[in-house]
């Protein structure tokens, strides 16, 4: 964990530059949503400016943290071979693997995270939460999306077992995740049945979650339960992602000498 | 003629490499169409709650957003790889280019056309024709020629923004996260109305960085509507023109930045 924590620590200019970037997309994602508020006479799905605010920006803030871009570590570690020397290690390697990402998550909060909510929070302002649990609830699930969504990227990776060329079906991931997590607008913005459909995959408890958490959409009880969809979708993920792991490393043949 | 052979062979190479492994292509071109159709989701998702944005309706918005989107993929398929020239610099390839007796960016945008994006150059066209019908506008002559102009006119401000990204990389190498960021984030903003913006932002991406003359402002002249952060109502007419005073400073700043490369070899 803490190796992952460094190793992304040094590439200091990236983080900011990324940091850069979610500001920039933030600033056009909250102009087009608050215009959408005054369209709709103050509140669009439940959503008043200060809400959609805070929506937009800890959004842009998790971008990072929960890392819903191409990932590609595993993958290349599958393709070169690399990945026989994390077979020897006295841990199976998606544990390894979550470890670092986790550490990877920490270091993302700092400048990624924390930088655009301050330059959001300051221009647009931000909903100040009004329970002593927001806070805490906010942060186990931004924790837990973070398990969920390494469940899912690994999982996607592991394929290179399989097909040589993943760069395909990475892409189609990520878009896919990208509308269903609630990430370019809140689910809850979708006609009824692609709700539905969302919430019967794991991409809401990447981000749609937390930011509900955030936005304090709703009461304790039903955060709670939130919070325990989002550990099933983290233990389903992770338990297919090892039997997976198992099976393709069963077909692995590698060259040494 | 020669020039056209050298151009031509590039071209072919450039092709070649990138239809050998025909699955992958395949998956890549659906990719990019798909990517093109989440945009529309969030139009789709957001016009599922509200009835009008900025004063557009939902089938004006998309009108401003098969323009820009038109234009955005045309532009990333002819010379989308310019800012990515500061690798050829670091590479040291960039001394080949130099060499040969071309333009710079003919040779490098006939080396890197990128035709995966083909997908969403074809579909923006065909969502552009549909809605130009299914919106009923009242056609003059003025408003013909803008409907062919703008996606060329959306093209060139695209082009501009990478080929200026490209040529301020030459002069700041770090710079190009930046430039990246406000290239894409134009594109991305490019899709809807400008008039969603504060007047100063607003202001900032039609006069600094030309995003409202890409879909906006044409889709404005088309419609006959009034931009409602105050733009004089002449201004929509002028994106043809602005579009190509955009390509114009964007290539006396490639050329300073060409100018500017020393190489590194001894």
């Amino acid at each position: 964990m803490r190796a992952g924590f460094r190793r992304y620590a040094i590439y200091r200019r990236a983080t900011l530059a990324g940091a850069f970037t979610n500001t920039v997309f933030g600033v056009i994602r909250v102009s087009i949503f608050f215009a959408a508020a005054d369209a709709a006479g103050g509140s669009v799905a439940g959503y008043d400016r200060a809400a959609l605010s805070t929506y937009t920006w800890v959004g842009q803030g998790l971008i990072a943290v929960v890392w819903l871009f191409a990932w590609t570590p595993v993958t290349l570690r599958v393709r070169s071979g690399d990945v026989a020397i994390d077979l020897g290690r006295p841990v199976h390697p998606i544990a390894a693997w979550l470890a670092e990402d986790i550490g990877r998550a920490g270091q993302a909060c700092l400048i990624r995270f924390i930088g655009p909510l301050l330059v959001g929070g300051l221009l647009y302002g931000l909903q100040v939460p009004t329970r002593w649990t927001t806070l805490p609830l906010f942060l186990l699930s931004a924790a837990l999306a973070v398990v969920v969504s390494f469940g899912g990227r690994v999982l996607v990776s592991l394929i290179a077992f399989w097909l040589v060329d993943v760069r395909g079906v990475l892409t189609l991931y990520v878009l896919t995740s990208n509308v269903l997590c609630g990430l370019l607008v809140p689910v809850h913005f979708l006609p009824g049945w692609a709700q539905a459909f969302a919430y019967a995959t794991p991409f809401p408890s990447m981000l749609q979650v937390p930011l509900d958490m955030a936005t304090e959409r709703y009461g304790d009880a039903e955060s709670v339960a939130l919070l325990a969809m989002q550990v099933g979708w983290a233990a389903v993920l992770l338990a297919v992602a090892v039997r997976v792991f198992d099976r393709g490393t069963r077909k692995l043949v590698l060259q040494g000498g | 003629m020669a020039d056209t052979r050298v151009y031509a062979a590039l071209l072919r190479a450039g092709m070649a490499g990138q239809a050998t492994y025909r699955a992958s292509f395949a998956v890549e071109l659906v990719g990019t169409a798909m990517g093109m159709g989440l945009d529309f989701v969030e139009i789709f998702a957001v016009f599922h709650q509200v009835p009008s944005i900025a004063g557009l309706s939902f089938v004006e918005v998309v009108l401003v957003f098969a323009i820009a989107s038109t234009g955005f993929a045309t532009a990333d398929l002819l010379v989308g790889q310019s800012d990515a020239v500061i690798r050829h610099v670091r590479d040291g390839t960039f001394d080949v280019v130099l060499l040969r007796p071309l333009s710079v960016l003919g040779q490098l945008a006939a080396a890197d056309v990128q035709l995966r994006r083909l997908g969403r150059v074809s579909v923006s066209l065909l969502l552009l024709v549909v809605v130009l019908v299914r919106l009923d506008l009242d056609w003059t002559p003025a408003r013909a020629a803008m409907a062919v102009l703008a996606p060329i006119a959306a093209t060139l401000v695209f082009g501009a923004l990478f080929v200026a990204a490209g040529g301020i990389a030459f002069w700041v190498v770090d710079a190009t996260e930046v430039t990246s960021a406000l290239t894409y984030g134009s594109a991305y903003l490019a899709q809807w109305p400008t008039g969603v913006l504060t007047p100063v932002l607003a202001r900032f991406f039609t006069f600094v960085i030309p995003a409202a003359f890409t879909g906006y402002l044409p889709a404005l002249a088309l419609l006959g509507k009034p931009d409602p952060t105050g733009l004089p109502d002449w201004l929509p007419w002028a994106a043809p023109l602005a579009a190509v005073a955009a390509a114009v400073a964007a290539g006396l700043v490639w050329r300073s930045g060409v100018r500017h490369y020393v190489g590194a070899g001894g």
